[in-house]
């Protein structure tokens, strides 16, 4: 590991409790949803971690705690390094605080992850879905948001596929 | 709603908070562009919010071509993903293989034998100066200077040819595949590949003939859609847009892939900022390419094509007949496919808009947990209210050129 890096994951680690995560040569660092925004406002202004390259989720459905991972991948345009921050969150319908203050182009990235998987970005300034129709029911990237075909039915499962179908019901 | 249409505040649909107090009270014209317009290269809708001629606001709207590509890949073995991958920048199809299978390489520790690797650079290259002969082509059109794209469209069939003799196919090929290439080039590649590299530079010196000191073209592009060096790291901008405000950011050098680190090659920049900028640096992006491919076709070793662990590479055919565990393995690979850890690891190339990068996490069985695409075009396109403020509005048409988006790229 590079040192810059490992002086930047041992401070937001001491400083945050953060979880540094390695594999593959690339940093994971894993912090609580409450300290999101200083972690990155840290990275950006402490570390030079100045390029957000983009904002996903992971949705690790059936599991509930937790459910889904915020990811922020981060570079450093001082020091040519990567970073990625990883932000836990419980339950079916979290809530994280809005990374758009620090990074003007998590914006899009938000919207995306609300589209996608349903995570309420407070204090957004556009939380609008971005790539679904803005009328569309669901959040398509969950893992429990069944593909477009149609399920097999046999005996045994009737019952149990008819339950997830909620829009051939009639 | 129609094309060029007038939007009456009322009928905004919840984008009022977008548009300033002036549009609500109707001092200031909204005006929908898209998503059926033949400069919007694609299927792109912006609202505009002029005053007079001059735009006041532009508020991009996508999502019009969104196909769920990276929820098909999370249902689809690691092998099978790999076709969804040239569907989504449909201009730079090999460069997204090529993406996909480092993240996968990366993801199980996987070899490239040499041969591979510098095939993989040739065709990255080849991809790129097909995708920078389309964009030149659409956008001097999009200026109204027709015969560039006719010139440009004759070049990049002379590459769809090649990528037809080595895959089959023109557009969607899925030749680079995790653990190198689907297999060897034919014989009369090199031949194509040289000819193709005789032809190009005066052609390209054609092209530049029509543009680069058109006063037409000038008036068109000089001073207008400027952004800074700081706006482009605050928004997260990268390739030629970046490259254009004198940031030599190119990610095959920053952060090297495939043995891009062997290659003599230069990172053009122009200080301009400008829409004639980026068009400056993308011509020499072309001549810059037309080097490392000369360079990789001058060194390109012989040897296998792909990689020998049978664990995640599917042996040719032609051991299928006379290897029993050959045939286990294809079988396995084809139908089962290889197993992933439950790790997350992100890969990036350097594509023709920017940096293309693909985080995949795999959940320790065959299908991945999470394909994510970082789309050059999604992260470009936000700053288009930036880019196109105070211009008129017939300049809308030349910067959304001038970001080279792929809608298929920002919807995915």
């Amino acid at each position: 590991m590079d040192e810059t890096l490992q002086a930047a994951a041992t401070a937001i680690q001491e400083r945050f409790g953060a979880e540094v995560h390695e594999y593959a040569g690339e940093i994971n660092l894993i912090v609580a949803a409450e300290k999101n925004i200083e972690v990155l406002t840290a990275l950006r202004d402490e570390f030079g971690f100045d390029f957000f390259i983009a904002g996903t989720a992971v949705d690790y459905w059936p599991q509930e705690q937790p459910r889904f991972h915020v990811l922020y991948m981060l570079y450093s345009m001082a020091h040519n390094l990567t970073l990625r921050l990883r932000v836990p969150l419980d339950g079916n319908a979290p809530s994280l605080r809005t990374a758009e203050g620090v990074f003007a182009n998590a914006n899009w990235y938000e919207r995306e992850m609300y589209d996608m998987f349903g995570i309420t970005f407070i204090g957004h300034s556009d939380l609008r879905r971005i790539l679904m129709p803005k009328d569309w029911q669901g959040h398509p990237l969950r893992k429990d948001y069944p593909l477009g075909y149609e399920e097999v039915r046999f005996t045994f499962n009737y019952a149990d596929v008819d339950r997830r179908k909620p829009l051939a019901k009639e | 709603m129609t094309d060029a249409q007038q939007v009456r505040p009322e009928e905004l649909d919840g984008m009022s908070h977008l548009v300033s107090e002036r549009a609500l009270k109707g001092e200031t014209m909204l005006l929908n562009m898209g998503p059926q317009h033949p400069s919007t290269h694609g299927v792109l809708r912006l609202l505009l919010e002029l005053d007079g001629e001059i735009v006041v606001n532009c508020i991009p709207d996508i999502g019009f071509l969104h196909t769920g590509i990276e929820k098909t890949m999370e249902s689809k073995i690691y092998i099978q993903s790999l076709v969804c991958t040239d569907r989504m920048d449909y201009l730079h199809s090999l460069g997204n293989n090529l993406c996909y299978s480092l993240a996968v390489e990366k993801l199980v520790g996987l070899d490239v034998p040499p041969r591979a690797q510098v095939l993989r650079v040739m065709l990255a290259e080849l991809t790129r100066i097909s995708s920078h002969l389309i964009w030149m082509g659409t956008s001097a059109l999009d200026l109204a200077a027709m015969s560039v794209f006719l010139y440009g469209m004759r070049e990049r069939e002379l590459i769809l040819d090649i990528f037809e003799m080595i895959s089959g196919q023109r557009m969607m090929t899925s030749y680079i595949r995790p653990g190198g290439v689907w297999r060897d080039v034919p014989a009369e590649f090199e031949k194509a590949v040289r000819d193709f590299l005789d032809v190009m530079p005066r052609r390209l010196d054609e092209y530049e003939s029509l543009l680069t000191k058109n006063a037409l073209f000038l008036e068109r592009t000089v001073g207008i859609g400027k952004i800074s060096t700081e706006d482009c790291i605050r928004w997260g901008i990268s390739g030629p847009i970046m490259r254009a405000t004198g940031l030599p950011y190119d990610l095959r050098k920053m952060r090297p892939y495939s043995g891009y680190e062997q290659y003599d090659f230069n990172i053009p920049t122009h200080d301009g900022c400008d829409i004639y900028g980026r068009y400056l640096v993308r011509v020499q992006e072309v001549r810059e390419s037309l080097k490392i491919i000369r360079q990789a076709l001058d060194r390109l070793p012989y040897g296998p094509v792909r990689s020998n662990n049978r664990k995640f590479v599917p042996p040719p055919r032609s051991e299928l007949g006379v290897s029993m565990e050959s045939l286990i393995h294809h079988f396995k690979l084809w139908t089962e496919g290889f197993h992933a850890p439950a790790e997350g690891v992100y890969a990036s190339v350097e594509s023709p808009r920017g940096e293309l990068g693909f985080y995949l996490e795999g959940d320790g069985g065959t299908k991945p947990r999470r394909a994510f695409y970082r789309g050059p075009s999604f992260a470009n396109l936000q700053i288009m209210p930036i880019l196109t403020r105070k211009h008129f509005v017939a300049d809308v048409v030349g910067i959304i050129g001038s970001i080279d988006i792929v809608l298929g790229d920002t919807d995915r």
